[in-house]
């Protein structure tokens, strides 16, 4: 059974016909080819699969594709404007919140919801903001790190504007 | 030549690139969801390829039915172990492991089959249809167990199950406990763990029918060790195979040998000529393992009255798994590693390497050091306490002093451990507050080290240890070749700051191509944390014979001799009123007559370093140079629940020099961290041979929310042949927690955890128990 579904994935509309049981996850990466998102699990354990769905932080492996009919899903890919990278992106490649960057691409749309939410989180803030992902590589000193720069600078930018 | 941007020379100098922070050469990819892992690969055409496991721990493989998966249709190709022509394994001594098994299985989730399909659902309907038959074997699930009298071998060739009993005696040891003032001995005890990295072991192979060649992307930190062992398992011509490592989502030793799913992938795609993607599930790779080993130590110190030590003798067993994989070696690493931190004299090692039916073990960061280093300074720190001495004082009795060799021969010509002991104890404000903390609070110290590189490689083949190749071309760009797996430790940064440092120039004219076998000269690969060491000396090598072209070239040009041509990075000149000539006109100068350049650069260590022979093995632990650590952890204890809290950790590493401050600090917080997992929470367990933590929620790897803040020193002792006197970064700092942590537990409590990990339930157990008998004497005391 194929399910029609409208999405809005990273700003553009699309209309698609996905079997009932499709992970958002495989969808994304198998069908649309958006392969920025990760899996590391088998489901639900590591986050490295994060996107946004409306706006909010979510695991793309235990979310059907079809119950996204009618959101909005926003992947890694979107985040660049004018080929630049984002605040968050820059945050994370400055200040080495990425080693294998294997985690990355879910640590940086997990810290995308948490700032939009909470522009000026405190470091207990970040933490638990953050706490669904997990990272092998950098013991989360620089993740943390990079998250608080680039609060900083899109606060400094919003000051400028 | 570029005459937009006219230089002045009077303004040009050497671009800096050494001991400068630097973001990642390869990070904007990284943060954008740009760089490719072997998953990523989506190809139309690809079949997945699905692993049948077995479902026994140890059995005679009577049939394997796979007729019925054959006929299925979308089925493509369905193989078994009689589909290879030979065995595997990371050393040449021992390799014999079948990609997917053959008479026998000897660990549950053994690969036993393997189909490539349409898609996943008829690749797991075909899995269904496969009829395995066996019969059952006694299986053994731990060390004591497999070793005991009358077992039924796992391989022929080892009747009592040891893969490798490594033994030596140096110096004097019973006279060195003799002369000690306090004998003790403890015994340790560490949990099996595994290296977790997030991306789940993957493979693609796609099979060129018409050439009758195979291009295999895997997820390895050894892409040369995958290409021999595709050409040993399938048969095939070295030449006929390419190996590309793509971006891989770390390593830590899991992939440091070749794995089942690159030589089954291989196998799959030639026999449906086509392509072939296997994507392991999370617990598959947990089953693949090749972790740190179960270990239990028994160690015995003798103390002289001021701390130092007189002897040392260890045994130890791990419990390796049903594989030798690197079994001999790690075994050999806990050996010539244990003592030689230190300067110790008398020292004396039994290590048993068992062959037990579980998945095989391998080489965790921080190979085979880290188990024996918990048992040795959680003793010291015990001996300390009971002679009234402060943990720090005994650990500054007995240092070594460089440059010297060790009681077993290892080459050590920079020892930055004091200066990591002082920094640590005074950031930690040690002296304040150690013995003063609050109740359920407390303080530890320990140290540890690391090689820079095996001295000897695995396989010996004669050619250098390592070897680099720069392109120059008439874009006036530099391309590095290499075969040195980047892994996420940032070796492709830490290679081009190498470069451009030599010839003075901005990394972003540098571009880095890595691992790929049709391109990129062959590399070892990354482990044993030989890449800084190894090949950034290769590509120093290489950058300094491309300056020495250029210099060539540009002294022609100006008609005067090379040495008086002095390289400013972007510009070249003969004395300083020279107006000289640019880069690209250099390069221009330099490919007249020849075309374009390629420069090579080699490395190879010196005999010194090979390890001695002491002992046999003794190669083992032989390292051009060897990094230190030191470092303190505060905790405090919850008293009603054992929860430990990690408040901060101070660390100092001797890494040599920073190449790059910026990623030697996040090694270093990255192996601390890795430490502290598998000190608190991190253990893989089995029922009866089936794994019962294949998932990250079972076993627990530590979020964010309990990872402490950790402040990392740099300690940069310069050794003399590191490459800008540069040591390695990324293990050495790993071990050191483990005692560190419990030593901060005796501090709180006066308890000795000697198991690991210490999870809340451990900790509770051992505080009630004393609790108890606390109670219990002072009934007898009232009593009496
Ligand atoms: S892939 Fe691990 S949580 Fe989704
Ligand atoms: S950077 Fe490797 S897992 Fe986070």
């Amino acid at each position: 059974m194929k399910n029609f579904v409208s999405m809005t994935l990273n700003g553009r509309a699309r209309d698609d016909a996905i079997p009932g049981n499709m992970l958002l996850i495989d969808f994304l990466r198998e069908i649309v080819g958006y392969t920025g998102t990760k899996i590391g699990c088998d489901g639900g354990e590591c986050g490295c699969c994060t996107v946004l769905i409306d706006g909010k932080p979510r695991h793309a492996c235990l979310t059907l594709a079809a119950v996204c009919d009618g959101a909005e899903v926003e992947t890694i890919e979107s985040l660049e404007t004018e080929g630049r990278l984002s605040a968050i992106q820059r945050g994370f490649h400055e200040k080495l919140g990425a080693q294998c960057g294997f985690c990355t691409p879910g640590m940086v749309m997990a810290a995308e919801g948490l700032l939009r939410e909470n522009p000026d989180p405190n470091e207990d803030e970040i933490r638990k903001g953050m706490a669904a992902n997990i990272c092998r590589c950098t013991g989360y000193v620089k993740i943390i790190e990079a998250v608080q720069a680039a609060a900083q600078e899109i606060a400094s930018k919003e000051d400028a504007a | 030549m570029n005459e937009n941007m006219p230089i002045d020379p009077e303004k040009v100098e050497p671009v800096k690139s050494i001991g400068v922070p630097m973001p990642l050469v390869d990070g904007p990819e990284k943060v954008s969801g740009k760089a490719n892992y072997t998953a990523d690969f989506v190809e139309k055409d690809a079949l997945v390829g699905r692993i049948l496991r077995s479902p026994v721990s140890h059995a005679e493989i009577l049939s394997i039915e796979i007729a019925a998966a054959e006929a299925l249709p979308g089925v493509v190709a369905v193989v078994t172990g009689e589909d290879f022509v030979g065995q595997f394994g990371v050393l040449p001594i021992a390799r014999t492991e079948w990609p997917i098994a053959r008479d026998r299985v000897r660990y549950r989730g053994e690969p036993i089959a393997a189909v490539a399909a349409v898609e996943v659902e008829t690749a797991q309907k075909a899995l269904d249809l496969i009829e395995f038959e066996y019969e059952e074997l006694p299986a053994y699930f731990t060390a004591e167990d497999a070793m005991a009298e009358g077992v039924t071998p796992l391989h022929e060739k080892r009747p009592n199950n040891v893969e490798r009993h490594v033994e030596y005696d140096l110096g004097e040891v019973d006279k060195g406990f003799e002369d000690a003032a306090l004998i003790r001995e403890g015994t340790y005890d560490c949990a099996e763990v595994c290296q977790v990295q997030t991306e789940p072991h993957a493979a693609i192979a796609a099979y060129d029918g018409e050439r009758d060649q195979i291009t295999v992307h895997a997820s390895t930190q050894v892409p040369y060790y995958v290409h021999l062992m595709l050409e040993q398992t399938l048969g095939m011509p070295r030449s006929k195979i390419r190996v590309i490592k793509p971006h891989i989502g770390g390593g830590f030793g899991s992939r440091t040998e070749c794995l089942h799913v690159e030589l089954v992938a291989g196998a799959l795609a030639r026999k449906c000529k086509g392509t072939v993607r296997i994507t392991l599930s999370r617990e598959e790779t947990f089953i693949t393992h090749r972790g740190r080993p179960e270990q239990k130590t028994t160690l015995k110190m003798g103390m002289s009255k001021d701390g130092r030590i007189t002897a040392v003798d260890t045994t130890t067993t791990q419990r390796g798994g049903a594989y030798a994989g690197y079994g001999t070696v790690t075994i050999l690493y806990s050996g010539s590693m244990v003592f030689a931190l230190y300067d110790i004299r008398n020292a004396r090692y039994n290590g048993y390497r068992v062959l037990t039916n579980t998945p095989p073990c391998g080489a965790f960061r921080g190979h085979g050091t880290v188990n024996v280093r918990f048992a040795f300074e959680s003793l010291m720190d015990d001996m300390a306490t009971e002679l009234g001495l402060d943990p720090f004082e005994v650990r500054r009795k007995n240092l070594l002093e460089a440059p010297t060799f060790t009681a077993n021969d290892l080459m050590v010509n920079s020892y930055g451990l004091p200066e990591c002991l002082d920094i640590v104890e005074k950031a930690s404000d040690w002296k304040k507050r150690k013995g003063k903390m609050e109740p359920f609070r407390g303080l530890g110290i320990a140290c540890s080290h690391y090689v820079s590189g095996a001295s000897k490689p695995v396989n010996w083949t004669g050619e250098p240890h390592a070897t680099v190749n720069i392109k120059l071309d008439f874009d006036g760009s530099l391309t590095i070749l290499t075969g040195a797996p980047e892994i996420g430790q940032g070796s492709s940064t830490i290679l081009t700051q190498c470069v451009a440092e030599v010839l003075g120039l901005d990394v972003t004219r540098i571009r880095i191509v890595t691992s790929d076998s049709l391109v990129t000269p062959k590399d070892n690969g990354a482990y044993s944390s030989r890449v800084t060491y190894m090949v950034g000396n290769a590509a120093i090598d290489a950058a300094t014979n491309l300056k020495t072209i250029l210099t060539e070239a540009a002294a022609r040009k100006m008609d005067v001799q090379p040495e008086d041509v002095e390289c400013l990075g972007e510009v070249y000149r003969a004395g300083s009123q020279d107006q000289g000539m640019t880069f690209e006109e250099v390069v221009y100068a330099a490919l007249e007559g020849t075309g374009t350049i390629t420069a090579r650069g080699n490395f190879d260590t010196i005999p010194e370093s090979w390890g001695g022979d002491k002992y046999r093995g003794a190669a083992i632990g032989g390292s051009m140079a060897f990094s230190y650590a030191a470092q303190v952890v505060e905790i405090a204890i919850d008293p009603d629940t054992a929860d430990i809290h990690v408040e901060k950790v101070w660390v100092a590493h001797d890494c040599g020099k920073a190449l790059n401050p910026l990623s030697v600090e996040g090694q270093i917080e990255g192996s601390v961290w890795m430490g502290m997992g598998q000190a608190m929470t991190e253990e893989t367990r089995y029922h009866n041979g089936l794994g019962i933590t294949g998932n990250m929620l079972d076993y627990r790897v530590p979020t964010i929310i309990e990872s402490p803040p950790i402040e990392t020193h740099i300690v940069e002792s310069n050794d003399p042949h590191g490459p800008f006197g540069a040591k390695e970064a990324g293990e050495a700092s790993l071990a050191g927690f483990l005692p560190a942590l419990t030593n901060a537990i005796a501090d709180a409590l006066d308890i000795r955890v000697s198991e690991l990990p210490t999870t809340p339930d451990r900790l509770m157990e051992i505080m009630e128990d004393k609790k108890r008998e606390s109670r219990k004497s002072e009934k007898e005391k009232a009593g009496a």
